[in-house]
Formats: C-alpha cells, sequence, structure tokens
C-alpha cells in the first residue's frame, strides 16, 4: 500500500472528478509536519459513485475537504468537469461551490440550532439562487418532499425538533438544493441506527437515480460502502492500497491491508469463522513520521526488504482493479 | 416448515411468573439471575418506562448478547443490574439475584463489595470513563488497594501484568501516561484491564467497542473473549451491532423499547427468527455477502417514544405483520425450553404469512420491504 502511481486512472468522456497526485499536508509543532493525504489519485465518472474506506487517520476525510478546497490541498490537481480547482482565486472557487456539495457525519451539529428548517436548507441559494423568498421556498420545499421531510411542518421547526435521522436528510435537502454535480459524503450514516442508516441508504440510492448525482462517499464501515459504491478506494495513512469495482474488490481482495480490514469485519453470520489469533499491535502509525517505503508495511504479514526502501506503484490485477502492493495476495490473480 | 414449532397455549409462560428457570435448560444455579426488572424515570410526572419486566440468567462462562437501537433500554438494563443508575428520578423495581444473593435494594456502600471484585463493567467510550488528569497506574492500582488491601508495590506489579495481559507494550513506560497520551484502542484496552483487575465473576460489556475502529474492535472482542475462557466468567454483550453478537455470544436477547421481544441461543436465533423486529433488524444491515446496490429493507418509522408508549404491541407501527389484535393486546413473551419471543404472529406462522399477504394487498408501507424480501426470496427458489 502506502502506493503511488496514476496508472488506474481511466481515460474516459465521462470523468466528471479527476483527481491527481493530491498531497494535503499540515504543520505540526516544532517545524514537524502532518502527512495526511500522500500523493493520491482517483477519478469518478459521471453517475457514478466512489467509495473511500479505511480506519481512522487515513485521510479519507481530509481527502473529501480537499476536493472542496477546504482548506486547498498541499499540492496535486482537482479537476471538476475539465476545470482545475486548485488554482481558482476565492471568489471563482465559491462559485464552483455549487458544483460540488458535502454532507457531514454528525447530522445535529451540522445544523444551526437557531434557525428554522426552511431557512437551513435555503441558505445556499441566498447566495447562488433566487432571493426573492417565494422562489426560494418553491424550490426548498420541493427538495424537502423529496428527501422525505413534509415541508410545511418543517418550514418553522428548528433541527431540535427532528431525529437524528431526520436531520441527516435536512442536511442532505441542503446539499441538492444547489443542484449539484458531485455530492461528498463524509461519514454520513456511521451516527445512526442501523434501521435509520437503512432508510438514509436506500434514499442516496433513489436521489442519485432521480437527480443524477455523482457521490463520494466516506465511511470506514466496509458494508455499508460496498452497499452504495459502483467502485471502492482503499486508503492506509495518507495512500491509496487498492481500488477496484466493488464485487470484485470484496470476492478477490488483492492488498494485505483490504484482506485484514474485511477479516476484521463482523459479519452478522453466527458462522462466520473469527480470526482469533488478532489480539495485538495494529496501531497505525504517525503521519507526522510515516514508515519508509510501503507504510503499511509496519504491520504486514508479508513486509520485507523491498517493501521499506522502494514504494510500490499501482499496478492492473485485473480489468479495472489495481493494488499498490510488492506482494499482492494470490487470489487476486 | 417452521410453523409446526410453535404452539401458541402450550409452552407459554407467563411473563410474571417464577417458572422461568427452564428458560435456559440448565439446572446449575445462575451466576446472575434478573427477574422482572423495571427501571421507570420520572420526567415531569411521567413515567420513561427504560426497562419494563426483564428477565434471563447467566451462567458461569457463558455470554449473553443484549441487541437493540438506541433507546431501546440496553444500557439502561445493565447499569440498573449493577445499581450504578444515578439519576434522583430512576425507580428500579424487581429482583437481581447474584450467585443467590439479592442486590436490589441493597445500599451503594454494600454494593461497593460487588464492584469490582463480583461483577465489573467496561462502558462504551474509552474517551471518557479514564480520568483525564490521573495517571494510567492510579486509575488500575486504585481498587486493588481499597478492596484487596495491596501494598503499593503488590498493587503496582498487578498493574504491570494486567496490562500486558491486555497487551499493552511497554507496560511499565505505561503506568505513568496520562489517558490522553493513548490511542483509543489502547485506552479501551486500560478499561478492560481495570474491570479484570479483582477478577470479577461477570463482566458487564456496554458497547465496548462502538467508537473503534474494525480493526481495533477485533482485537478488543478477541481480547474478551480470550480473558473470558481463562477466568470462566460470565460476560453480558450489549452492542446495536448483530455483527458482533453473532460469532461472540452463547446466547442473544434482543431488546425493544424497554422489553425483551425474542430470547434464543445465538444460532437458533439466527436460523430460526420468530420476531419481526429481529427479522427486520437483521433485513436492514448491508452485508458484504451481498452484491452491491442490494436494496436494504429499512424499518419504516422511528422506535416508540418510552414515555407513551401505543396500548397493544409497541412494534405495532413499523411491524410489516402488523394486523388489529396487535394495536389491541400487548403480546406476552412465549417461552419453550430454548426460545422465547413476544408476537402474536411469530415469523414463520401461517397466521403471518396471511398477515403479510393481506398488508401488501392493501399497500401497507412498513409491509414493503417484507415483500420485496418475500418475492426475491420466492424467486431465488424458484
Amino acid at each position: 500500500m502506502a502506493g503511488s502511481g496514476t496508472s488506474h486512472l481511466r481515460q474516459h468522456e465521462d470523468v466528471v472528478l479527476r483527481v491527481e497526485n493530491l498531497t494535503v499536508e499540515f504543520p505540526a509543532k516544532g517545524g514537524k509536519v502532518v502527512h495526511a493525504v500522500s500523493g493520491i489519485s482517483f477519478d469518478v465518472l459521471r453517475g457514478e459513485t466512489l467509495g473511500l474506506v479505511g480506519e481512522s487517520g487515513c485521510g479519507k476525510s481530509t481527502t473529501g475537504r480537499a476536493l472542496l478546497q477546504l482548506p486547498a490541498p498541499t499540492g496535486g490537481s482537482v479537476q471538476l468537469d475539465g476545470e482545475e480547482l486548485t488554482s481558482l482565486n476565492r471568489s471563482a472557487m465559491t462559485s464552483r461551490r455549487t458544483d460540488i456539495q458535502m454532507i457531514f457525519q454528525d447530522p445535529i451539529s451540522s445544523l444551526n440550532p437557531r434557525r428554522t428548517i426552511g431557512k437551513i436548507v435555503a441558505e445556499p441559494l441566498d447566495v447562488w439562487g433566487p432571493k426573492a423568498e417565494d422562489e426560494q421556498w418553491k424550490l426548498v420545499s420541493e427538495i424537502l418532499d423529496a428527501v422525505g421531510i413534509d415541508p410545511d411542518s418543517a418550514r418553522y421547526k428548528r433541527p431540535h425538533e427532528y431525529s437524528g435521522g431526520q436531520c441527516q436528510r435536512i442536511s442532505i435537502a441542503r446539499a441538492l438544493v444547489m443542484e449539484p454535480k458531485v455530492i461528498i459524503c463524509d461519514e454520513p450514516v456511521s451516527a445512526l441506527d442501523v434501521s435509520v442508516q437503512a432508510q438514509i441508504l436506500n434514499m442516496l440510492e433513489d436521489l442519485k437515480a432521480k437527480y443524477g448525482l455523482t457521490l463520494v462517499f466516506i465511511a470506514h464501515d466496509l458494508a455499508v460502502v460496498k452497499n452504495i459504491s459502483d467502485r471502492v478506494a482503499v486508503m492506509y495513512l495518507g495512500k491509496m492500497c487498492e481500488i477496484s469495482e466493488s464485487d470484485e474488490l470484496y470476492a478477490r481482495p488483492a492488498h494485505p491491508y483490504t484482506r485484514l480490514l474485511m477479516d476484521s469485519h463482523p459479519e452478522p453470520n453466527p458462522n462466520a469463522e473469527i480470526d482469533e489469533s488478532v489480539v495485538l499491535g495494529g496501531e497505525i502509525p504517525s503521519p507526522i513520521n510515516p514508515p519508509s517505503g510501503c507504510r503499511f508495511r509496519t504491520r504486514c504479514p508479508f513486509a520485507d526488504e523491498r517493501c521499506a526502501t522502494e514504494e510500490p506503484t499501482m499496478t492492473m490485477v485485473s480489468e479495472g482493479h489495481y493494488v499498490a502492493c510488492h506482494h499482492p495476495l494470490a487470489e487476486a490473480s | 416448515m417452521v410453523e409446526a414449532r410453535w404452539s401458541p397455549g402450550g409452552t407459554s409462560t407467563c411473563w410474571e411468573g417464577v417458572a422461568l428457570s427452564s428458560v435456559d435448560g440448565s439446572s446449575s444455579t445462575p451466576l446472575l439471575s434478573v427477574r422482572n426488572l423495571r427501571t421507570h424515570f420520572d420526567v415531569g410526572g411521567h413515567a420513561v418506562k427504560a426497562v419494563d419486566g426483564v428477565s434471563f440468567d447467566v451462567h458461569e462462562g457463558m455470554t449473553l448478547g443484549v441487541v437493540g437501537e438506541s433507546g431501546s433500554g440496553k444500557t439502561v438494563l445493565s447499569r440498573s443490574i449493577m445499581g450504578i443508575n444515578t439519576a434522583s428520578n430512576a425507580s428500579t423495581t424487581g429482583s437481581v439475584r447474584y450467585n443467590g444473593t439479592e442486590l436490589i435494594g441493597k445500599s451503594k456502600r454494600e454494593l461497593r463489595d460487588f464492584w469490582g471484585e463480583e461483577m465489573a463493567m467496561v462502558f462504551q467510550d474509552p474517551m471518557t470513563s479514564l480520568n483525564p488528569v490521573v495517571r494510567i497506574g492510579r486509575q488500575l492500582t486504585e481498587h486493588l488497594r481499597a478492596h484487596k488491601k495491596m501494598s503499593k508495590a503488590a498493587a503496582t506489579e498487578l498493574a504491570i501484568q494486567l496490562l500486558t495481559w491486555v497487551r499493552i507494550p511497554e507496560p511499565e513506560q505505561r503506568l505513568s501516561n496520562y489517558p490522553h497520551q493513548m490511542s483509543g484502542g489502547m485506552r479501551q484496552r486500560v478499561c478492560i484491564a481495570i474491570a479484570l483487575a479483582c477478577s470479577p465473576n461477570l463482566l458487564f460489556a456496554d458497547e465496548p467497542t462502538t467508537a473503534l475502529d474494525v480493526t481495533v474492535q477485533h482485537q478488543i472482542l478477541n481480547l474478551l473473549s480470550q480473558q473470558q475462557s481463562e477466568r470462566k466468567m460470565g460476560m453480558v454483550l450489549v452492542t446495536h451491532d448483530l455483527g458482533v453478537v453473532a460469532t461472540r455470544t452463547d446466547e442473544i436477547a434482543v431488546m425493544y423499547a424497554g422489553k425483551i421481544v425474542e430470547k434464543a441461543s445465538t444460532s437458533t436465533l439466527f436460523s430460526d427468527m420468530r420476531h419481526p423486529y429481529t427479522q427486520s433488524l437483521f433485513w436492514s444491515i448491508p452485508k458484504t455477502s451481498e452484491p452491491k446496490h442490494t436494496r436494504l429493507s429499512a424499518i419504516v418509522g422511528r422506535p416508540p417514544n418510552l414515555a407513551a408508549l401505543p396500548v397493544g404491541c409497541s412494534f405495532a407501527d413499523r411491524c410489516p405483520y402488523v394486523q388489529p389484535i396487535c394495536r389491541e393486546v400487548e403480546p406476552e413473551l412465549t417461552t419453550d425450553s430454548t426460545h422465547s419471543f413476544a408476537c402474536h404472529l411469530p415469523v414463520g406462522s401461517a397466521d403471518a404469512d396471511a398477515a403479510l399477504s393481506s398488508n401488501i394487498a392493501q399497500g401497507l408501507a412498513q409491509s414493503e420491504a417484507a415483500a420485496i424480501r418475500r418475492d426475491a426470496q420466492t424467486g431465488a427458489s424458484a
């Protein structure tokens, strides 16, 4: 893992989002640097859902935010419909944000508790939409209806009058009201109960079909990511390990880290085999001083000298399935 | 056909009754025996029935999984048994017998002899359950010194051993650490070490891995089951995740709105779900074994308000099989030797099939998901 390279990028006319060598670094105490995201590349086709999966601290949320230039990445390129976003100035970027919106993890704290639902969902329109209140309300009520919130009763209510699942629907409405091309969903269902999670995932699929949305779906739950994504990218410590069409990835993981994640995932099946041997280790190294070569080598059972000196690059294991590893798992090939 | 196993009158045992020892099919005295436990909170004159008549047994060396959505009362249940519901508006009634000793009604001072030494608890959030301004070493040795009257040196030695057991590297150095110097997974391991310090016979683990990454979750659960089998502890594993309980428990109790709605051995529960809530919960989970974009069978609506529970079955408003009787009569927990469930129309019975068909014909929204599942199943078998 810990791989770089761009061989997995597709030459397709319908690429809506293209990210190349994206790097995000933050300054740390004592002149050190946090290498949050280190040269990752991916692309998303129109109408496609890309899942980004990995442990906490792997840089998946930072990647999502860097796409929106919040904050702008330290290096690399982000192209939306062929337009480079990293070189835009502040006001030009503000206008482009109508095309790329975000949904956050905690539905309750991402809504202003003192404003009414009507105002919260209309807020993006105050910046980039019709200003007249009745025109705004027409759009807002349409969107609220689409996400399963009764517009007329919601208009003057405030977020505390809604449950977590309903607040997440309202956040989705706020993102949709701009008619964006791409929505970045940052762990949108991880704070919700499983029954509500299923409602929101089904709704996202419906909205995707209805509005022709393209999604980047960030989550740590492998089953959730598989359910919603067309393609899945696995991240570890700021690097991309593996990317593939999702059924293929889950059937034949090629990267030892992908395999580790899958073996750790608890399936609701009492006959599933558990690997009882794992009780130790598994601490993710510090992104201030990441391991040389392959960043996963400190936890990898197959690591050797080459992994310490030479960083693996993305190589194809089968059609559309790429892995960055010197010792890809055999069953993939 | 599963239907034959269900006999409405025959084996039913009164919920309030005493003859519940056959539930576990074991004659030995259970380590923990909970009968008809109720915890109600008085909120503005209304009783919030967080736990409402719960009974179960936990035997030595066995694990009971308690599953439910948030607000189902599973956390209040474990806190009530431990006697640590500190809210002044809470009232707990019923019976909790630990090795034959009644715990309900004991004062905090009396319960102190049980906490730590006999029964211990691991809490959900490793970030807040450790004191941030006290070093790990003192938090570990505190109750060893109090309960076991150990010398400082002996307690420190045992603390190092405990940290080694829970696989914390360099335990000597870690003793002088503060919680913020450790990762979430390590802190949860410290919490487990604290819980295990006085060798309890019964461990409550309340969502012990919910705040952690899957890889760390896997390690912590392995660690808990190893320590459990070495020490022959009884364990109650409380979680919202059916995946976590599937492979880690001997028995599972499913809670909904403060009550146990279904209880069976883990293999029976997964192979022969009888309560519509258990089935709906299972269906709503995405699974890695299913192909991408598999339509999830979401449960419509939300859990009921515990301060104003509906008449009849509290799952009625969300149940695909709902019939008029469900809104009139509250179903009792029917029990045969291995399986308990509280439902008028248990899944797999002919009545339930007929109810589902008529609900689908009427276009009832809450039956839609079940209809899709049923069509998929008949399609697959055809």
